[in-house]
């Protein structure tokens, strides 16, 4: 016994310099849980919350009941899936090879975490509304968003419906249920809740699906959020990306003694499940089960989405600072591009030519668009809206004070 | 005299104070294993330890209540918050805990906290990683406020920060960091090793919180700038040929008022600049203080260059900084009769 109470300091099992170690994550095998009943309650939910929902196996094929709850899904929506992913990866290679250019002062990716975004966008419907985070924008490629406007957006030309007023990817869209971000940690995970009480206040039946990190599990935010659900029962989903990794700081710090995030949700009373968010199906069967129990009234449901942050947090990151090298590859629950494409070839509905040929044709159309937006200005070769558009929207009535810094500014 | 960066000087100032003081701990999101994303830290929880300087998660609000309870309990925090953008939701606990806990208690409790965070724009940062809010601080009673323009500064006034009995709000202007920037964007960046206020003296020494610095002596009108502003002044009045008194308030509360009246008085005219919001911003209270102290030596009305009323915006960033020509065209007016 020590003489007096100390304290915890959480590290990672290992550093730069040292064999990547994730001994400590316990990977239970695929289609061990049973597909609950859609009003599972919180208690019934804990196997789900400390578990981990799995569709694909170590050999590729889709096994047990989550998987049997996808039957229904043709081979052309999981082909579509696979091309969601490998434009969303096309689309962040080169927009970061558009940053090391000096395209853009700034690129954030989210390279391993593609399935997430992808999956959980193609079941929503028209209406519901995403409140994202900056490393969501593979709901908008699942979303058929305009790559011009993606695109534009990261070189603040005229592609960008926002005109220039944000940071690169921080995207907005009404239109494609992205709500504009923020770029603050947190505070938006509760506003979907607000949303979603609107959605039910005014007889709706669309759902709000709020992001965040594991990082920002810590805001205070988060708890306002789950807390708010807890108290109103609105139709939301709260989506938490475990990638591992806030910045630097090691999942650990943010999780404390807690063993998933899925569990915090627990205490709220809310469900929770916890899934392989490597696993294209897994994604999309949660996602399915999620979206259709809140919209069917059941109240909030929680969903930690257990994944790697491959990339730098952003370009402004050099993760090799503070983690070994060779992380990414040793993450045990792979790269989702590739578990997918390996189930659809075991399948017999893929090939490792067509696959090949798919991704060269995705990566020279993305490449095109690129070409055809970067020709309309670049940070190289700014082309921005009018410096006057900044006093634009700030109210929805320009203020007099407001008029004569416009004129001061000289417009 | 060594030469370093502003985040150099800021990293020497903890290390300095950590290493005599047993008390003084650092902590905040990323400042304990790889440093802080400007580095401010790197390598002191190498030297001092986990139990001295680490990692938190993710809430400011926490960062700053920690550090509330261990000041009351004998300890001396420097904290950090990553970006200026991000204290918002540690305000309840600066403005309503730390700011007060001293005058509530009657002297029962104290909070000796620095809390240090990078601030204001010209980096591409876009609305939340280039604001400029320390008049939501000098608003507050009970609060110091300090912000350096120089490495020189920067160590001298965080140790003095770092030894103050009370709250310190501790501004670092992020486009210093690693060298001066006059305003002009199109010209290669410099390093504060080619610069003389890059000289930082080893060990320890103290800038007095309180205290403005004379820049530059002068005798025709009154430049008052602090931060980022302080270069782009200089620049400015270089480029007009005006004889013009440039003061770096380096602490705006306590103000220096004595050096400001002083040389109002003698001037007659003063131009106050800041990269903050213009409505309501810190520039309006030294105009009011001004005007109190120095109003029948006034021979024009005093002038502002501010950034506009509108959210720090991306693309035009460059027409939101106040830049030279807009402090120039200030300096003109402020010389009319």
């Amino acid at each position: 016994m020590p003489d007096h109470p100390g304290l915890t300091f959480p590290q990672p099992p290992a550093r730069p310099g040292e064999s990547p170690d994730f001994s400590l994550i316990d990977i239970p095998p695929a289609g061990a849980l049973d597909l609950p009943p859609l009003d599972l309650d919180a208690e019934a939910s804990t196997p789900y919350a400390q578990g981990l929902v799995r569709v694909l196996d170590d050999k590729g094929a889709a096994v047990g009941p989550w998987a049997d709850y996808l039957a229904d899904v043709g081979a052309d929506v999981l082909m579509r899936g696979l091309f969601d992913m490998l434009t969303m990866r096309a689309v962040d290679r080169r927009l970061l090879n558009a940053q090391r250019q000096g395209k853009t002062p700034f690129y954030l990716q989210c390279t391993g975490e593609e399935a997430i975004g992808c999956a959980f966008q193609r079941q929503l419907g028209k209406g519901d509304m995403n409140f994202p985070t900056y490393r969501q924008q593979s709901l908008l490629v699942a979303a058929d968003y305009p790559l011009q406007a993606l695109m534009g957006q990261i070189y603040s030309n005229d592609c960008d419906p926002t005109e220039g007023r944000q940071l690169a990817i921080m995207h907005s869209s009404r239109e494609y249920g992205f709500f504009s971000i923020s770029g603050n940690l947190g505070t938006q995970f509760v506003q979907a809740v607000g949303w979603a009480m609107a959605n039910a206040l005014s007889g709706s039946d669309r759902i709000a699906a709020g992001w965040i990190g594991d990082g920002a599990t810590a805001s205070n935010d988060f708890h306002s959020a789950l807390l708010s659900a807890s108290v109103y029962q609105p139709p939301v989903i709260f989506n938490i990306v475990n990638n591992q990794w806030a910045i630097s700081t090691y999942t650990g710090v943010a999780a404390g003694a807690s063993r998933t995030y899925a569990q915090r949700a627990l205490g709220y009373g809310i469900p929770a499940l916890r899934v392989d968010g490597n696993d294209y199906l897994a994604v999309a069967a949660v996602s399915r089960w999620a979206i259709a129990r809140a919209r069917a009234g059941l109240g909030p449901v929680a969903i930690e989405w257990f994944t790697y942050r491959v990339a730098a947090h952003s370009t402004s990151d050099d993760p090799s600072a503070y983690r070994p090298k060779a992380e990414a590859e040793a993450w045990p629950l792979g790269d989702p591009v590739e578990r997918l494409k390996h189930f659809l070839v075991g399948r017999g509905l893929w090939s490792d030519e067509q696959h090949a040929q798919k991704e060269a044709e995705i990566l020279d159309s993305v490449i095109e668009i690129q070409k055809e937006v970067e020709a309309r200005g670049t940070f190289l070769d700014p082309r921005p809206a009018s410096p006057a558009k900044m006093f634009d929207g700030v109210y929805a009535e320009m203020p007099p004070h407001l008029w004569r810094q416009r004129q001061e500014l000289g417009y | 005299m060594p030469k370093m960066t502003m985040i150099e000087a800021i990293r020497d100032a903890m290390d300095v104070k950590l290493a005599e003081d047993a008390s003084v701990l650092v902590f905040g999101e990323d400042v304990g294993y790889f440093g802080g994303v400007f580095r401010c830290t790197a390598g002191l929880q190498k030297k001092y330890g986990v139990e001295r300087v680490f990692d938190t998660p993710i809430n400011e609000s926490a960062i700053v209540g920690m550090a509330v309870g261990m000041a009351a309990q004998g300890m001396r925090p420097c904290v950090e918050i990553q970006f200026a953008d991000y204290v918002y939701p540690a305000y309840d606990q600066i403005t309503q805990e730390a700011a007060r806990l001293r005058h509530r208690s009657n002297h029962q409790f104290s909070c000796p906290l620095v809390v240090r965070m990078p601030t204001g724009g010209g980096i591409f940062g876009g609305q939340t990683h280039s604001q400029s809010p320390e008049a939501l601080f000098t608003h507050v009673a009970g609060l110091k406020v300090v912000v350096p323009a120089t490495p020189h500064d920067a160590k001298g006034l965080l140790i003095a920060a770092i030894e103050d009995p009370d709250p310190v709000i501790f501004l670092e202007p992020k486009r210093l960091y690693n060298g001066p920037f006059d305003g002009n964007h199109e010209a290669k960046a410099t390093g504060w090793t080619s610069h003389p206020d890059g000289e930082v003296p080893e060990g320890r020494y103290v800038i007095e919180i309180g205290k403005a610095a004379i820049r530059r002596p002068g005798r025709d009108v009154t430049v008052l700038a602090y931060g980022t502003m302080v270069f782009v002044a200089e620049a400015a009045v270089r480029a007009c040929g005006i004889d013009a008194e440039i003061i770096d308030l380096r602490s705006l509360l306590p103000l220096d008022l004595d050096t400001i009246a002083a040389s109002v008085a003698k001037t007659g005219r003063c131009i106050v600049v800041h990269e903050a919001t213009r409505t309501s911003g810190f520039g309006a209270e030294v105009i009011a203080e001004i005007q109190e102290a120095c109003f029948w030596s006034l021979r024009s009305p005093i002038q502002r260059v501010t950034g506009w009323d509108a959210p720090y915006p991306l693309a035009a960033e460059w027409d939101y900084f106040p830049s030279p020509a807009r402090i120039a065209r200030a300096l003109l007016k402020a010389m009319e009769d």
